[in-house]
């Protein structure tokens, strides 16, 4: 305990503490059931005939930015909409899988709207707002029918009806799917409803287009600067209020399921200009993913969980047995570590827990496929060590027969075959947790709006839904809900005090906006350092893996602080940055990402070293039960962290918004 | 592995562009396509030189990003060579011998113009959706979802249309640069449908029309493209297309646009 003393002692030199914040829009003294209806009866709204008049900027395409540019372009508001991509339908979430939940109760299993909330809050285990995550279940059945409408080919039963299927352990079958590829299907039914837009001239589409900066104007969003990424030219663009749907943080990781392109630079450059941004630490890592293969690898696979309905896990029991033939490797010497660990749940345990204990077998040295190099967490010394464990359907094989196991699993062993060139029907699988959602995200009220007047946050991209953990199939449930649902009942309360007259080219706002993205280009394309950017992310990929990732402790968190900073220096003098702006420069794109993660990893270090709990999926070595599970301190943790910005340089400010649950009981998770 | 590459390399549109060697090594087999050239990037990049651009982003297979033509393949695998047709993220370097010489182009069709190096530009892709490839709904107004029951053979014939990605490797695998195959694959989804027979053959008019007005050429089942597609998109899509065009000519609905 003294250790811990001494060290608390240093808190100051990482952060400081602001006041508390709360959301202010949730109608007070309503039974949570009645807050959402009561709210949009009482919103301010916009005449159809003045919203022509008002400009939106939406800024990402996938499930939330999408979504809410097609909706908020029938409602007959004037939208930009831009995304990186060369068409909108290429946005990440089209790579989503499993399904999509939603509280239809179709299959008469006694779900309903307050189960789906009651689920959602467990399994953020008790760090997101309540009032919130009712509103999503409530609207989840809204974003069914839609889809459907749109032509979205949900999967059906002989009946015509729709098949639902259960995900994520939950005891309900709520989960919409589309064969393995729901975020495609439901992805290009929101691209449909915008190129619809398109052609009815309310959205104006920009592809290929980067924001790389906010205009604030009197305390108001107002405008973003984009880069076209084909000319270089750097262009403002204002109107009346601007939405964040940039999706995710994940690839600040390096390796993630993430896309390529995936980046926080428009949340962070929102952030910076006074946008908090909450719970950073909060990342989920999914653990049946396929394992790294070596050095250059660029990004990781996810294998859908369902895999782990009749998968098996297991490592050699003994370390020297790694690299045999799994074949040939008896019962007896096999550790089937899950099932040993949490008999009652077995293979079937939540995400976070799988996913640690697969590091745990892996660090003690029993880890199976290829050795990969990393820093050892407690030496500093570069090792090299195997990364996988088994996932073997030898059983389900024997007691299904292969044809059964082929018709539930077969696109996803062909994956696997392609991918790693080895046949799974006949050899275990490997499989390793990979970085795949991030929970945490710009702070936003009940009305999704952050902290700068005009300026909203939509789907993964804020904090808002998940806490500190999220279910499988609750993102795009999320995303949809707040592009279809939310965003476009709530923005017009804001949009009654427009407009909010126009900015001038010469507005000093707008000039300084421009000015700073030129003066950040012109800098890193002025250093023609030696290292190159993949080399600067893959070395803070590094960093955030092995101190940041799946256990969190005290002394690595300040040891990687120490060592992004020092990364970030080495950045800022060394990169090599090659070309011009003025041209198509995938480098200078990169280059930019890259910058704002070094700052980002830097926030969500910070994040989790203030959080001296586990929750979700934070584990912190230091605060687990007897028997090494997480343990959370409700007591001194039950709020979100949303962190302002503390100038570069500077300490963020931390602020608390305290949670309190009115409909639902904290208790502690278990899954022995 | 060493691996021979002979990259298209054309600054931009304007300018005409050229095949430019390089040797790669170091390459794993078990490295994507696409993962052996960020490594020819990262050297370039070392070495002063400008990376070859190319396009990519989820890098599983799904999100219609990537794709070039190798060894005169879209995506570098055809069912006609007995391969599994895939997007060229998913095409790994087993499949190549060691020291093997490649050649990597960028899609060819007169609508997709290059941007730079193996960059098009697609964007004539969403010119077609938005010509009517969508079921005019707007959120809010929707019935129960269960209000319209969709016989299973037609909700899955429409998934398969529906699979399609939009990457364009139809289209640089057509002789004629047509994009029918993309073009049908959303008109037989759509049309499969209940709630898309309001507008089906509205919709088949005016995408054809512009499909026509983009520049692409005409389709006189060659079947290249569906040789190619990494979903697998059946040519029986383009019947299926064919025969919506012609009972629209029937149907009295004019163009809108």
């Amino acid at each position: 305990m003294t250790e811990t003393r001494t060290l608390k002692a240093n808190d100051a030199d990482f952060w400081t503490v602001g006041s508390n914040i709360e959301d202010t829009k949730a109608p007070k003294g309503v039974p949570i059931e009645r807050k959402w209806s009561e709210h949009k009866a009482h919103v301010r709204l916009v005449n159809p005939a003045n919203r022509r008049k008002l400009t939106i900027i939406v800024v990402g395409t996938g499930l939330a930015g999408g979504a809410a540019a097609a909706t908020l372009g029938e409602a007959g508001y004037n939208v930009l909409n831009f995304c990186y991509q060369d068409s909108p339908r290429r946005a990440h979430s089209i790579a989503a899988q499993g399904g999509i939940n939603a509280a239809k109760n179709y299959k008469n299993d006694n779900d309903s709207t307050f189960r789906l909330f009651y689920d959602t809050v467990k399994g953020g285990d008790y760090r997101a707002r309540e009032t919130n995550v009712y509103r999503l279940a409530e609207v989840s059945a809204n974003i069914i029918d839609q889809c459907v409408a749109q032509g979205v080919p949900f999967a059906r039963e002989y009946g015509g009806l729709l098949d639902n299927r259960s995900f994520g352990g939950v005891q309900v079958q709520r989960t919409f799917y589309a064969r393995g590829q729901t975020g495609q299907q439901l992805l290009i039914g929101a691209y449909q409803s915008l190129e619809r837009q398109v052609a009815a001239g309310t959205v104006q589409m920009h592809t290929r287009h980067e924001m790389l900066e906010l205009i604030v104007k009197d305390g108001r969003a107002r405008g973003i600067v984009t880069r076209d990424m084909v000319t270089g030219a750097i262009e403002a663009w204002t109107g009346d209020a601007v939405v964040i749907a940039t999706g995710g943080y994940g690839n600040v990781f390096f390796l993630s399921t993430n896309a390529m392109g995936c980046n926080n630079t428009a949340a962070w450059r929102c952030h910076r200009k006074g946008a908090y941004f909450a719970n950073p630490c909060y990342t989920q890592i999914h653990p049946t993913c396929i394992p790294v293969h070596g050095s250059s690898q660029s990004k990781l696979t996810l294998m859908s969980e369902s895999l782990r309905n009749d998968g098996r896990i297991w490592v050699p029991k003994r370390a020297e047995d790694c690299e045999k033939d799994p074949r040939q490797i008896p019962e007896e010497d096999r550790d089937y570590y899950l099932e040993r660990i949490y008999p009652a749940f077995g293979n079937l345990v939540p995400r976070d827990i799988a996913s640690r204990q697969a590091k745990n077998v892996c660090d003690e040295g029993r880890g199976v496929g290829p050795k990969v190099e990393e820093v050892d967490h407690h030496t500093g010394q570069t090792v090299r060590r195997a990364r996988g464990v088994y996932l073997d359907f030898a059983d389900a094989i024997n007691r299904l027969g292969k044809k059964a196991v082929e018709a539930k699993y077969g696109n996803l062993f062909d994956m696997y075959a392609q991918i790693t060139g080895e046949n799974p029907y006949e050899t275990p699988m490997r499989i390793y947790p990979a970085v795949h959602y991030t929970m945490g995200g710009i702070w936003v009220d009940y009305d999704l709006m952050t902290t700068i007047p005009g300026l909203y946050a939509a789907g993964e991209a804020n904090f808002s839904d998940h806490g500190a953990n999220r279910l499988g199939a609750s993102a795009l449930m999320q995303g949809l809900a707040d592009g279809y649902w939310v965003l476009p009942n709530t923005i017009n309360d804001y949009l009654a005090d427009a407009p909010f007259g126009k900015l001038a080219d010469d507005d000093p706002a707008v000039v300084e906006a421009l000015a700073s993205v030129r003066d950040r280009i012109d800098r890193l394309l002025s250093i023609d350092g030696t290292r190159t950017v993949d080399d600067f992310h893959r070395a803070l990929g590094v960093i955030m893996w092995e101190y940041c990732g799946m256990e969190r402790t005290e002394e690595g968190l300040k040891f990687a602080i120490g060592e992004i900073r020092k990364l970030r220096d080495e950045f800022w003098r060394n990169v090599k940055v090659t070309g011009v702006n003025e041209d198509f420069n995938q480098t200078l794109e990169r280059a930019g990402r890259v910058a704002d993660f070094l700052e980002l990893g830097e926030l969500m270090c910070v994040d989790a070293l203030h959080r001296r709990e586990s929750c979700g999926g934070h584990f912190r070595a230091e605060s687990q039960t007897e028997d090494g599970e997480a343990l959370r301190h409700d007591d001194e943790f039950l709020y979100v962290g949303a962190w302002e910005f503390g100038g570069t340089g500077g300490k963020p400010i931390l602020h608390k918004e305290p949670l309190v649950y009115e409909a639902i009981e904290l208790k502690q998770r278990s899954y022995k | 592995m060493i691996i021979n590459l002979r990259v298209w390399r054309q600054p931009n549109a304007q300018t005409p562009g050229k095949m430019v060697a390089y040797r790669v090594e170091g390459v794993s087999e078990d490295m994507s396509f696409l993962e052996m050239l960020d490594l020819l990037n990262e050297d370039l990049t070392v070495r002063g030189e400008e990376p070859v651009a190319f396009d990519s982003d989820c890098r599983e297979g799904i999100c219609g990003m990537c794709g070039v033509v190798i060894n005169g393949s879209a995506h570098g695998r055809a069912s006609s060579h007995g391969d599994v047709p895939t997007t060229t993220c998913q095409l790994h370097m087993r499949s190549f011998a060691d020291g093997a010489t490649i050649d990597v182009e960028p899609w060819r069709a007169g609508s997709f113009p290059v941007i730079k190096d193996l960059v098009v530009d697609r964007s004539a892709f969403d010119r077609i959706i938005s010509a009517g490839g969508f079921i005019s709904i707007n959120a809010g107004s929707a019935p129960e979802a269960h209000s319209v029951p969709v016989p299973k053979l037609q909700a899955d014939r429409a998934f398969d249309a529906a699979t399609c990605i939009g990457c364009g490797a139809c289209v640089a695998a057509c002789p004629n640069g047509s994009a029918m195959l993309f073009t049908s694959a959303k008109i037989t989804h759509l049309a499969m449908l209940p709630q898309g027979q309001p507008e089906r053959y509205l919709r088949v008019k005016n995408m054809v029309a512009q499909h026509d007005a983009e520049g692409f050429g005409g389709c006189t089942n060659i079947g290249e493209c569906a040789d190619v597609c990494p979903k697998q998109i059946p040519l029986d899509a383009i019947s299926q297309l064919n025969r919506d065009l012609l009972k629209s000519l029937f149907k009295g609905e004019g163009k809108t646009a």
